[in-house]
């Protein structure tokens, strides 16, 4: 009873900020408005499905997927140092991959903007020991960058967590009936750290395939991915029901994709978002 | 009696930051024996457990293994097994893929790894559990899986760290006899780590006692029980009165201001000594009869027998009888030289 009454103030909080808008989006996707009145219409749906708006979303799971792809190749293995007994900086790696968190996210990705020029301080740099210089800016290479740059920690931070509360006495169990470092780990540690991955997985895909602020800064003014065209729908074109309906196909796409994530999770249910 | 050692410690000390958890012990192990490091916590035995299973590295001594040194070689090509106290099981794997595991490693095929497995759930009384998650087993039926995951791997030695710790008492009594029976048909070495005297005196061949990183002795059961060599030994293993005493000459201390007969002796005359009378030992008979007179304080029906304490020349004596005598009675006490075991004096601390 006093439970359910401390939920109310959430409750009705999520019902303004998350369902309302959530029916607002549907209502603009299927309707058309002009000067007869409003009227249920698909005609939003057939035009997001448009050769050259798919395109747009082909690029965005693309470049998506790639950078989750990248942020568990490099997260994991820093989780895997971090998670091991033997390592005693566990708070400062910590730190420093939470300090850039502390700095406003537009300011992070400007950053780069003013690295990655074609004088910027990383060429500089490039130049003064010799090296070619790097023309990245404005290309996929910097879009993927940013994302793995600004979410990175949200792949470590899940694994990590996971793989900090394995039990020591299974992995001397394993190697107890004999299993050496690799076996125990692709046996025993991998497995049992699955839930976090998949955390951290579901953590990067989603802001990665919806970041419309990334993709602008470092991949140029003509550079859209999905979260462009939805922005440009709404505060550019005006054309809300156009940009109802692609954030529609985005929302099941995702869902789509978690529910794909989730069904290779088995383990523990607290890590998910689910 | 060399090539019977299978396991030797050889003077190993183990100190973790800067404190001594072991302090140059040595032991050995003979093949088929049941062999059991009892002491409270602290005092060594899952540290000697662990450096003989490969996870701790001795700070100083070495460890054989038939006659050869295995003490820098990993716990994964050391030929004993563990059960762990907590039993550390594979949570993603079912119980047949538990018990399995050390068989995959060894590349074993198919049908002898369905074999093997099937043989062990027999044993342990788990036929029909193969497909369960190990989550979903009671903590005895972890337990089994525990012990059958490691002795499908046949090892030399089975290393068992206060496996029946975690169970409840009737669960705990069933399981001591199952592992004695296991033990016995499999004819494998086991070295058993508990702190239950209980449990040590009715499944070893052989205990050893430990106290701060020390053995303090070693024998049979009855041996530890009947002729404990120290005063911590009498005291840990079944209960004692232990009192000062002074040892007049051979044969002859005093104690509770009275000269007793006993039977030990190679005492420095007048050395102060404990001595140790286990509450069984001690008589009660007629007032007036005996060597000390004393009064019931209390008495506790126990089941079997009475807990009685009473008090007798300002001491209060531990005794245990199937007689009762009600409290505030005048008894006499009586104990048969035999049943004086006198010690000496350990050094405080």
């Amino acid at each position: 009873m006093t439970r359910s009454r401390a939920m109310l103030p959430y409750v009705v909080w999520m019902t303004i900020f998350i369902v309302v808008p959530l029916f607002l989006v549907i209502y603009y996707a299927f309707t058309t408005r002009d000067a007869n009145g409003t009227a249920l219409t698909l005609a939003n749906f057939q035009r997001a499905f448009q050769p050259i708006y798919l395109k747009v979303l082909a690029r965005s799971l693309k470049l998506a997927v790639f950078s989750t792809a990248v942020c568990l190749l490099l997260g994991y293995p820093v989780a895997l140092i971090m998670a091991g007994k033997a390592f005693s900086r566990k708070s400062t790696i910590m730190l420093l991959f939470v300090i850039p968190m502390w700095m406003n996210f537009l300011l992070r990705t400007y950053a780069w903007l003013t690295l990655l020029e074609r004088n910027g301080a990383l060429n500089q740099l490039l130049s003064r020991i010799g090296l070619p210089t790097l023309n990245i800016l404005y290309t996929d290479y910097a879009v993927i960058l940013g994302m793995v740059y600004n979410f990175l920690p949200f792949m470590i931070l899940p694994i990590y967590s996971v793989l900090s509360k394995i039990d020591q006495g299974v992995i001397e169990a394993a190697s107890d009936l004999g299993a050496n470092k690799l076996v125990v780990f692709l046996r025993v540690v991998l497995p049992l750290s699955l839930p976090g991955v998949v955390s951290g997985i579901i953590m990067v895909f989603m802001p990665a395939l919806t970041t419309f602020v990334i993709s602008r800064l470092l991949g140029g003014g003509q550079y859209t991915l999905v979260g462009n065209l939805i922005e440009q729908q709404f505060l550019v074109v005006g054309d809300w029901g156009f940009g109802s309906a692609i954030s529609m196909v985005l929302i099941v796409l995702i869902l789509i994709s978690m529910a794909v994530m989730s069904f290779f999770e088995k383990g523990e249910e607290g890590a998910t978002l689910w | 009696m060399t090539d019977q050692q299978l396991v030797n410690l050889v003077g190993v000390s183990k100190v973790y930051d800067g404190t001594a958890a072991l302090k140059g012990i040595d032991l050995y192990i003979r093949r088929n024996e049941f062999l059991t490091l009892l002491g409270p916590s602290g005092c060594g035995k899952t540290t000697t457990l662990r450096l003989i299973g490969g996870f701790e590295q001795p700070t100083t001594g070495k460890i054989l293994f038939e006659g050869v040194d295995i003490t820098g070689v990993p716990p994964y090509k050391r030929r004993v097994n563990t059960v762990f106290q907590r039993y550390a099981l594979f949570s993603h794997m079912n119980v047949f893929e538990n018990i399995a595991f050390g068989l995959r490693i060894k590349k074993m095929d198919e049908k002898t790894i369905r074999a093997k497995v099937g043989k062990m759930l027999e044993l342990v009384n788990l036929v029909g559990y193969e497909n369960r998650s190990v989550d979903s087993l009671s903590g005895g039926q972890q337990q089994r899986v525990a012990i059958a995951r490691a002795l499908v791997n046949e090892p030399e030695v089975l290393l068992l760290d206060e496996p029946l710790a975690a169970l409840d008492l009737k669960l705990r009594k069933e399981m001591q006899q199952e592992l004695k029976k296991m033990q016995r048909q499999l004819g494998i070495t086991f070295l058993f780590v508990t702190h239950d005297q209980e449990e040590a005196l009715s499944m070893s061949d052989t205990i050893a006692v430990m106290k701060d990183g020390e053995i303090q002795q070693i024998g049979t059961p009855e041996d530890i029980y009947n002729e404990p060599k120290n005063a911590f030994v009498a005291g840990f293993i079944g209960e004692s009165n232990i009192v000062d005493g002074i040892m007049h000459q051979d044969k002859l201390v005093e104690f509770a201001g009275t000269c007793f007969d006993c039977v030990d002796g190679g005492f420095g005359p007048m050395e102060p000594v404990d001595v140790v009378i286990r509450p069984e030992d001690i008589k009660l008979v007629k007032p007036g009869d005996g060597k000390l007179q004393g009064v019931v304080r209390s008495v506790t029906f126990m089941g079997v027998h009475y807990e009685m304490i009473v008090e007798a020349h300002g001491i209060d004596w531990l005794v245990h009888s199937t007689l009762m005598e009600p409290p505030g009675s005048e008894v006499g006490l009586y104990v048969t030289p035999m049943d004086i075991h006198i010690m000496k004096k350990v050094a405080a601390g």
